[in-house]
């Protein structure tokens, strides 16, 4: 299994065509660049799943959800389908807040996340 | 005239310093007896405005001034108690009436900033201030203890009239 690190993401490839974006902070205005550079970056690479895994992540803010939403833009764009696990409830409020709670694939586990 | 903030806390627009703005207001809505999802939701909502001040506001300069003001709404036989917040910075003027979410229905990346402060405040009011900036009013109250937390119907409101500023110096 392929893994590396950026500045606050983890980056795991566990399949062949999938990856893994696992943020090990929380994200808001002065972080949300970086997971936006991650993302661009891997899209590109010729997968066709992208995993977002916020267990580490115990507060996003609307620039992370913005983040997420030109992802989610970009992955239908590129036939690669985005999904996003291991939300715990403040993150999950913000996306039903948002109304965004039915907009994006959402999974309990990154292993659902794979099988799916 | 309001009363002057029991706690206030001067930052400069930059966003490695949201962090430590949430976690203030959200320690201090724990001890005024807020939920922990309530506390969560309310440093959300400070978070979106500091945000929106350093991005629209000040272009994302990184080294203006933001205060913030926290005072508790003490319980009484009016009121269960609760919080408000106070956010002033010398950012550029817009009419308070201007100050509005989009819709939510065109899903696309940013603008929900100002839909999530009125989401989860009870009150959220803008007003400009008498020489320069604008001034964020944000009140949440505490929930009854019979009563689950939830999210309320509330509109932002505006005022035209210039505020007193608050000698910062």
């Amino acid at each position: 299994m392929a893994h590396q690190e950026s500045a606050f993401i983890s980056i795991d490839r566990p399949e062949q065509g999938i990856v893994v974006l696992a943020p090990t902070a929380d994200i808001d205005m002065s972080r949300s660049p970086d997971l936006r550079t991650s993302i661009r970056q891997e899209m590109g690479s010729g997968i066709h799943k992208m995993i977002v895994d916020l267990e580490e992540v115990h507060y996003m803010d609307s620039s992370g959800l913005a983040t997420l939403v030109e992802a989610m833009r970009n992955a239908s764009k590129s036939d690669t389908k985005l999904v996003i696990c291991n939300m715990n409830q403040k993150v999950s409020a913000i996306f039903e807040i948002a109304r965004l709670d039915t907009f994006f694939s959402i999974v309990v586990s990154r292993d659902e996340a794979i099988s799916l | 005239m309001q009363q002057r903030p029991e706690i206030e806390l001067k930052l400069i627009s930059d966003p490695m310093y949201l962090c430590g703005a949430r976690e203030l207001v959200g320690c201090i809505a724990r001890r005024i007896g807020f939920d922990d999802m309530d506390c969560s939701k309310i440093a959300l909502a400070v978070d979106e405005a500091l945000s929106n001040i350093i991005r629209h506001g000040y272009n994302k300069v990184f080294d203006k001034p933001i205060w913030i003001g926290i005072s508790p709404i003490k319980p009484s036989a009016e009121s269960i108690g609760g919080i408000v917040i106070i956010i002033d910075d010398e950012a550029k003027q817009v009419d308070p009436c201007k100050m509005k979410g989009r819709e939510l229905e065109d899903i696309k990346p940013g603008g929900l900033g100002v839909h999530i402060i009125q989401e989860v405040m009870d009150e959220v009011r803008y007003e400009k201030r008498d020489s320069v900036g604008m001034r964020m009013i944000l009140t949440k109250r505490a929930p009854r203890p019979e009563e689950s937390p939830r999210l309320s119907d509330r509109k932002a409101t505006c005022a035209i009239k210039p505020s007193k500023s608050h000698s910062r110096n």
